[in-house]
């Protein structure tokens, strides 16, 4: 059953999606990879469509993968589960849990969470960096070894030298550009 | 006058909603904007403070901030149109997206374009973990709980272990609720 499987996936989502947008990355890859509903290269192009277009990365991701997998009705059900957990949890806590959340356990709690999910996005990040890195036949691309050092000099590079962020659709935009003339000629 | 203030909040909020790309924290000072300086729903003091619940709450600041005004204003229902009006416009365009973006990979050069851009958000991502590591608090066992996450994702994704995430932050939220009891009983042991 589609619809339920959709359901369930993403208000687990929802209901672990602590440190905003990125932390829920991790968990949508892990609930969308083990069903098999995008493959790894799908996840990541969309990714990257949620940043370029409006709205947190978390709902954007719902609603395509919903969408793929039961239409318009899979879209809304996988994007209402996802946003769930954060309008019942904001309202229990303003409404009448507010002594609950600021209890020394639940911070406790949160206080193991936080690190957590900080460590799962460090190394999620890491990994697709170094899979990124091989070209056809799994060794080192040249291609793609020149994009990642440029890409990161970009990113990593703009602060220190120009006193400016690069912001991440101006990246993607970059990224694009490269793409389309490394790979094509 | 009732339902005028529902639709209020319903278009203020598809508005925000349509506007704010990449969505979390981009949203905050539109809504901060809006809600407290034009429209007067909402101090810059509870402002703040939903902010920071909504930090170690689950779901995006931005879902978060906007379920609380909508609540604010109008109860329950009014939670609910606000909430409707954020996550609304990224529906629809996801949704659209989602009807050609197959077709529109087919393409040589929008792929191409693609295998490159899936390089940038390896970056992207791991440019965030950095700037969360950055807020983290930076105490030993912090230090700890972060290193051994890390460690055990590499692991997992390296020897593609079937070990779910959401189960390794609910063994960090119990090791958390244990370090504190730990901890208290040290303090009472001192004490006693």
């Amino acid at each position: 059953m589609i619809y339920l499987d959709l359901f369930l996936g993403f208000l687990r989502v929802g209901c672990f999606a602590f440190g905003g947008s990125y932390g829920a990355i991790p968990l949508i890859r892990d609930v969308v990879l083990s069903y098999g509903w995008l493959t790894e290269d799908s996840l990541t192009n969309m990714i990257a469509v949620s940043e370029s277009t409006p709205g947190p990365i978390m709902v954007n991701l719902a609603t395509y993968v919903g969408s793929r997998q039961g239409g318009i009705l899979g879209a809304i059900l996988a994007t209402f589960a996802v946003v769930l957990p954060s309008f019942v949890i904001i309202l229990l806590v303003f409404a009448a849990l507010k002594a609950v959340w600021a209890h020394p356990v639940t911070q406790a709690a949160l206080g193991g969470l936080t690190p957590c999910i900080i460590g799962i996005v460090l190394a999620t990040g890491l990994t697709m960096i170094l899979s990124n890195l091989s070209g056809a036949g799994g060794v080192v691309g040249w291609r793609e070894a020149a994009l990642t050092v440029v890409l990161a000099a970009v990113l990593f590079g703009a602060k220190p030298l120009f006193k400016r962020s690069v912001s991440p659709i101006a990246l993607i935009l970059l990224a694009a550009v490269l793409g389309v003339v490394v790979y094509g000629f | 006058m009732k339902k005028r203030i529902y639709w209020e909040l319903f278009s203020t909020f598809f508005k925000i909603g349509l506007f704010t790309f990449g969505g979390g924290y981009a949203m905050i000072p539109i809504i901060e904007d809006i809600c407290s300086e034009k429209k007067h729903w909402i101090t810059h003091e509870d402002m703040m403070n939903v902010t920071i619940v909504a930090e170690s709450t689950p779901g995006p600041v931005a879902i978060n901030c906007s379920t609380f005004v909508g609540y604010r204003q109008a109860g329950i229902s009014g939670a609910v149109a606000a909430t409707l009006g954020v996550v609304l416009p990224s529906f629809l365009v996801i949704y659209a997206i989602s009807m050609f973006l197959d077709h529109f990979l087919e393409i040589t050069l929008v792929a191409n374009a693609f295998r490159g851009i899936q390089i940038a958000v390896g970056l992207l991502i791991f440019n965030a973990a950095i700037r969360m590591v950055k807020l983290m608090e930076k105490s030993a066992f912090s230090w700890t709980v972060f290193a051994c996450a890390f460690v055990a994702m590499v692991l997992i994704d390296l020897f593609a272990l079937n070990f779910s995430s959401i189960a390794m932050l609910l063994i960090a939220a119990v090791v958390g609720i244990l370090f504190y009891l730990l901890g208290n009983l040290r303090k009472g042991g001192r004490k006693a």
